[in-house]
């Protein structure tokens, strides 16, 4: 309930958050909104011994367009980007997964880069970019460099962000007017999802599938090959790799994963 | 004009509301400046033996005071189970040689700021060789690995046993069913976990906070746990954030926290995480329930059988002995020629269980009514129709029913019979069939439940129920009421004063309720089984009307007129004579010499059962299996209402908690013992979204056994909702070939219903059903 | 470390162990205990206050505030339950609880209320179903939600009258 005793240093900018990640010790952790990370600290499943807050740097907070890109700042909150106005019309799909991540009071402080940190497989936003064919930026020592949603996630909780790293922007295709679906499946209101599926431009991605939030890439190719929502759907589970928890066991979550890439491409929420 | 039956707000709010109430981690009290805060070390294992325990780590960790173990604790006493019960299934007050639950109290450290505490739990360093756990009921009941080695069986009571059973019970019966069904384990959860503070003063007497249920209760299980006596301690009930039956009596970690202020001469304060609350308060329910029920095809029910194994955790306490009344309302409202049930309460590696709102008879309840539903499949008649044949006529004399409860006043048909109606019911099947014609993936179910429940139940009709209420009027026109009572949400203060205000003409407002500390109040019954409106509420009328007797008394006199010419006007608050409203007194001056104060008990004839009717509206995607509550309609007549306004959240309450258990809630352990649903993330706690606005129709049926013709309420919603939504779940998929769903009918468990019955098949990803929709063959 | 917070409007300067969570900084140092510790995973809402940061118009944001470092809380307005009634006179939200008899054992209520407060003002006016997702981060064990469905949608009709005295009458309604 209460973490271990740590050290708090707030960054005065970005550049002054990089020389601290890199002058401190490898378990000093990012602090945003902490709504990822502060959970785990309570239940004393994170000791990192010095925290860095970031979350009040204006550079890191905001939504914009740049080109045929929305840029949302890392320490974004999720009530921000669930609300914009510019994200709802050009991203609607990261608009709307941004407002059903937990409840209000955790929309008000979790972050997009927080919560892509994270990376929970079960999570929403790390389905979404992974859906929309997003990137991140990421800064460290070495400057900045642009990552991939698919060379992002690379394991169980575990992202490419090297020591000394921070994200600082997320990258997402301006689409305004593209047909999207999504489906987050719960048992309870602020739930993470048993399964999750989100589809735009014939992708399609999955939560809760495997370690990592996970591209259908059979149903996928089956689509672009012609085949119909409901056929592709029927190829959802190949490629996963469900776990077993007190929700569902393997059978079912293959079984929900192609009801619910089912429903995405039939464009529902 | 009476104020009783009207929706008067509550005199509670303004405080709960503004500065919010003072529960026991609140209280700031100068005899517990300096107290050191208590942290429990807690097995992690479900079973094991204690091979060895260090706290010298700890010890050396910042701020600690103090660690201790059983070693230490020696001075306690074991805790021996009731004298019904197997009683080698003794324990420690702290586990000593073996852990028996994940949860089990191994140790505890005391640290001078609350934020060392855990910093030094985690250094404790405990040696377990672990044993087989015991969760399997079947397992269990075969005693192939034994909890309580001493004890030779994990079986601690039996109540009756197969021997006694008829095997001609069901020889008449055209049509029989029988099912094993499951009445899960749930978490009462209140919002307030427990807590304890406890002080010392120089005389060795013991003052302790404690959130409970009934502070004489405590105070005596507290003594009993410290072995000292009564006297020497006192119990104060701070604001309680709930309770749902769990916080009755005194909980080991109580009698350790008074022990640790003794023995360190300190005051000590402990509040548990909600971690700790899911695995070591105790749990509800967890019965498993052979129901076996058989009738004529017209819908006369001739026999039915209950067989429970009641799974009574790791500690034997109140949830073994809850059979007892399951047995007991075992056959409902139902008029039934030949019913018998037996039970057992076997030992696991588990939470103890303890009462969880309605205490064993809301798993009556939820036997009876899917036996009626088995019974009503089997026959391909409706549900409600055969309720109908089947439910006891109307009555006003006290009716025996052959498991000998003595029901006080009934009409359950007139219940069924309005809820019904309050529902719709034939437009809602007509909806059904309609959405089961056009294939809709979409399944509507309409599920019934008809109930009746025991409240108010005393210690049997040796001893009657009873309690006592103390009112005194002051001179300065204010009252104060002593309850023997204990609310924890149920707003006695406020219905309380308006019993007193009806008869005394003070304003509700103007009325003080006191209530939990034992010094104060020494005797009383505190609250639950939904008794303190017909016991309490009954002794604080009963008081108020003793009080005007003796006021009338001194009024004469200081009229100088005959008692029996005087009126006593409730809108002044005065005596007068009669015809003569100038020669009148005030009922406050009347305190003004000697103080004008009356102490009541009122004992009741017995238990009353009030009774109801629910109906649950469901919709269940067939694709994914996951349910909908979309309308819970209901009766719930508990007689005389005297504040609409809380007995209908009485209702609502108890309603949601119902149905949470029903398709929501359920705690899981794995084949280890491990427990799965330990944290409200895991621990599926319903939320607002879940559950609907309700319906509640009024219906009220008085008892004979009180002058306010009240029964009790606050359990009965929770009785009727479980086993309304879970038969909705079935009846929406009935037509796809389920019969039954064990609860709580989560997403996965539905899937694998209609998976097993075919359905799914018969369902694409498609949307678009093919096969037949009826019935089974 | 030292941290400057305006609490209930009050400028504060404290002296705080970085992992002190807000709610407990409530709690124990300002003396605030409205604000409850309700559970171990940011799931049950009895700990919300609203908060705001410099420059943010209206009231604050609703968060938990045991999922809140103190030291993240520096330079913020913070509000709790106890600052929301000003002059003795209840805030319509806590009037239309107490109209609708949307508490019990009152555990709840303050975090309740506040994300109440928190959701009306994003959503003025909500319909049912908006309310309760509004407060799917709120858990209630004794209402069963009914009562405090009413309350939000009361308050937000404006409906509901305030005042302290304790004993009148509600409004019979359907």
């Amino acid at each position: 309930m209460i973490p271990a005793p740590f050290d708090y240093v707030a960054a005065e900018s970005v550049p002054h958050a990089v020389d601290l990640l890199g002058s401190l010790d490898d378990d000093a952790k990012l602090l945003a909104g902490g709504h990822s990370l502060l959970p785990m600290m309570k239940l004393r499943l994170a000791a990192p011994s010095v925290l860095i807050d970031i979350g009040r740097l204006t550079e890191l907070i905001g939504i914009r367009a740049e080109g045929d890109e929305l840029v949302i700042g890392a320490a974004t909150p999720h009530a921000t980007l669930a609300t914009s106005d510019l994200a709802r019309a050009d991203a609607p799909l990261l608009a709307h997964s941004a407002a059903l991540v937990g409840d209000p009071q955790i929309r008000h402080r979790g972050t997009i880069g927080g919560s892509l940190a994270h990376a929970d497989p079960a999570a929403d936003l790390p389905m979404a970019l992974l859906a929309l064919g997003g990137s991140v930026d990421v800064l460290g020592q070495g400057g900045t460099r642009n990552v991939a949603a698919e060379d992002f996630f690379t394991g169980f909780f575990e992202t490419s962000l090297e020591p000394g790293e921070l994200i600082t922007a997320v990258r997402v295709p301006r689409r305004p007017g593209a047909a999207w679906g999504y489906q987050k499946f719960v048992r309870r209101a602020n739930d993470w999802a048993i399964v999750g599926a989100a589809a735009i431009d014939g992708r399609i991605a999955l939560a809760n599938m495997g370690p990592t939030p996970l591209r259908a890439r059979a149903a996928e190719q089956a689509l672009a090959d012609g085949a119909s929502a409901a056929e592709a759907a029927e190829l959802a589970a190949e490629g996963t790799e469900p776990g077993e928890d007190v929700h569902a066991d393997r059978d079912y979550r293959r079984h929900l994963a192609r009801v619910l890439t089912r429903r995405a491409l039939e464009y529902r929420t | 004009m009476s104020i009783l039956g009207t929706r008067v707000l509550r005199t509670e709010d303004p405080r709960f509301l503004t500065s919010g109430g003072v529960y026991t981690e609140d209280v700031v009290d100068e005899r517990l400046a300096g107290a050191g805060h208590v942290f429990f070390v807690r097995s992690p294992v479900a079973h094991a033996r204690i091979a060895g325990i260090d706290v010298s780590a700890a010890l050396s960790a910042p701020g600690v005071v103090a660690a201790f173990t059983a070693a230490d604790v020696a001075d306690l006493a074991p805790i021996k189970p009731g004298p019904m019960f197997n009683q080698e299934m003794s324990r420690p007050i702290l586990a000593a040689d073996k852990v028996r639950f994940v949860g089990d109290p191994v140790a505890l450290v005391v640290t001078e700021q609350a934020y060392q505490g855990e910093d030094a739990v985690e250094l404790v360093d405990v040696d377990y060789d672990l044993l087989p756990a015991v969760i399997d009921l079947a397992d269990a009941a075969a005693d192939k690995v034994l909890v309580y080695e001493e004890a030779g069986t994990n079986v601690t009571a039996n109540f009756g046993d197969s021997s006694a059973l008829d095997g001609h019970l069901f020889d008449d019966c055209e049509v029989v069913t029988t099912r094993t069904i499951l009445n899960q384990r749930v978490a009462p959860a209140p919002m307030e976990t427990r807590a304890a503070a406890a002080a010392w003063d120089s005389d060795g007497r013991l003052t302790a906070w404690i959130p409970n249920q009934g502070a004489q209760g405590t105070k005596s299980g507290l003594a009993r746990l410290l072995g000292v006596p009564a006297e020497q301690v006192r119990v104060i009930t701070p604001d309680v954030g709930g309770a749902f039956g769990a916080k009755f009596g005194a909980d080991p970690e109580h009698a350790l926290v008074a022990w640790v202020a003794r023995r360190l001469g300190r005051p000590a304060r402990w509040t548990e995480t909600r971690y700790e609350n899911l695995i070591a308060m105790t749990h509800g329910r967890a019965q498993q329930q052979t129901v076996t029920i058989g009738g004529r095809r017209d819908g006369t029910v001739l026999a039915y059988r209950l067989e429970i194994v009641q799974d009574a955790g790791a500690h034997v306490r109140i949830g073994a002995m809850l059979p007892f009344l399951t047995i007991l309302m075992a056959p409902g409202p139902y008029q039934i020629p030949r019913a018998e049930a037996i039970a057992k309460s076997v030992v696991t590696t588990t939470t103890p269980m303890g009462a969880y709102r309605g205490a064993g008879r809301p798993e009556a309840t939820a036997a009876i009514e899917r036996a009626m539903d088995l019974f009503a499949a089997e026959i391909g008649m409706d549900p409600a129709e055969v309720r109908r044949r089947n439910l006891l006529p109307k009555f006003t004399e006290p009716h025996r029913t052959k498991f000998g409860a003595l029901y006080d006043t009934g009409d359950y048909a007139a219940g069924l019979d309005k809820v019904l109606a309050a529902a719709g019911y034939d437009e809602l099947r007509r909806e059904q069939a309609e959405r089961r014609a056009r294939g809709d993936t979409v399944a509507l179910g309409i599920g019934l439940a008809s109930y009746v429940e025991i409240t108010g139940m005393g210690d049997g009709e040796e001893s009657p129920p009873q309690e006592n209420a103390t009112v005194e009027v002051h001179p300065d026109g204010t009252a104060t009421i002593l309850t023997g009572t204990s609310p924890h949400g149920q707003g006695h203060a406020t219905a309380w004063a308006m019993l007193a205000s009806e008869e005394l003409g003070i304003p509700v407002d103007k009325i003080t309720l006191k209530w939990g500390d034992t010094d104060l109040i020494p005797e009383g019954g505190g609250t639950g089984g939904s008794r303190s409106l017909q016991h309490g509420g009954a002794a604080v009328q009963q008081a108020s009307q003793e009080l005007i007797e003796i006021a009338r008394e001194r009024a004469a006199s200081e009229l100088e007129a005959n008692p029996a010419d005087l009126r006593f006007d409730v809108e002044r608050s005065a005596f007068e004579v009669a015809g003569d409203p100038d020669a009148s007194v005030p009922l406050a001056h009347l305190a003004e010499e000697e103080r004008l104060v009356v102490r009541t008990v009122f004992t009741a004839p017995g238990a009353t059962f009030p009774f109801g009717s629910h109906v649950a509206v469901v919709e269940v995607d067939t694709e994914t299996g996951k349910v909908v509550l979309r309308r819970m309609v209901t009766v719930d007549d508990a007689g005389f209402v005297l504040n609409p306004l809380l007995a209908e959240g009485q209702r609502h309450g108890g309603i949601a908690q119902g149905a949470a258990q029903a398709f929501v809630e359920e705690v899981v352990y794995d084949g280890d013992g491990n427990p799965l649903t330990a944290s409200f993330a895991d621990y599926p706690f319903l939320s607002a979204t879940e559950v609907p606005s309700f319906e509640l129709a009024d219906m009220q049926t008085l008892t004979t056994y009180n002058p306010l013709g009240v029964k009790g309420i606050g359990e009965a919603g929770s009785i009727g909702a479980t086993p309304a939504v879970q038969n909705a779940v079935i009846d929406a998929l009935a037509y796809l070939g389920v019969r039954h769903i064990d609860m709580p009918a989560s997403p996965q468990r539905v899937w694998q219903a209609l998976r097993s019955a075919g359905g799914v098949r018969a369902i694409g990803v498609w949307g678009v059903p093919r096969g037949h929709c009826g019935p089974p063959g | 470390m030292q941290v400057e917070i305006t609490v209930n409007g009050q400028q504060r300067s404290d002296d705080v162990e970085p992992r002190l969570l807000l709610v407990h900084y409530l709690r124990e140092v300002c003396g605030l205990r409205a604000a409850n510790v309700g559970c171990d995973t940011t799931s049950c809402g009895a700990c919300t206050v609203l908060m705001k940061g410099p420059g943010e118009v209206g009231g604050g944001t609703s968060v938990k505030s045991c999922t809140v470092l103190t030291v993240q809380a520096a330079g913020q307005q913070v509000t709790t339950a106890e600052g929301l009634a000003a002059n003795g006179e209840l805030h319509p939200v806590q009037a239309a609880f107490r109209q609708e008899h949307g508490l019990q054992c009152g555990f709840c209520t303050p975090g309740m209320v506040m994300a109440a407060v928190g959701l009306l003002a994003e959503n003025p006016h909500p319909t049912e179903a908006e309310v309760r997702e509004g407060l799917e981060g709120n858990f209630c064990r004794c209402t069963g939600y009914h009562n405090i469905v009413r309350a939000v949608l009361a308050a937000a009709d404006g409906a509901a009258a305030s005042g302290t005295a304790g004993g009148e009458r509600a409004e019979v309604s359907a």
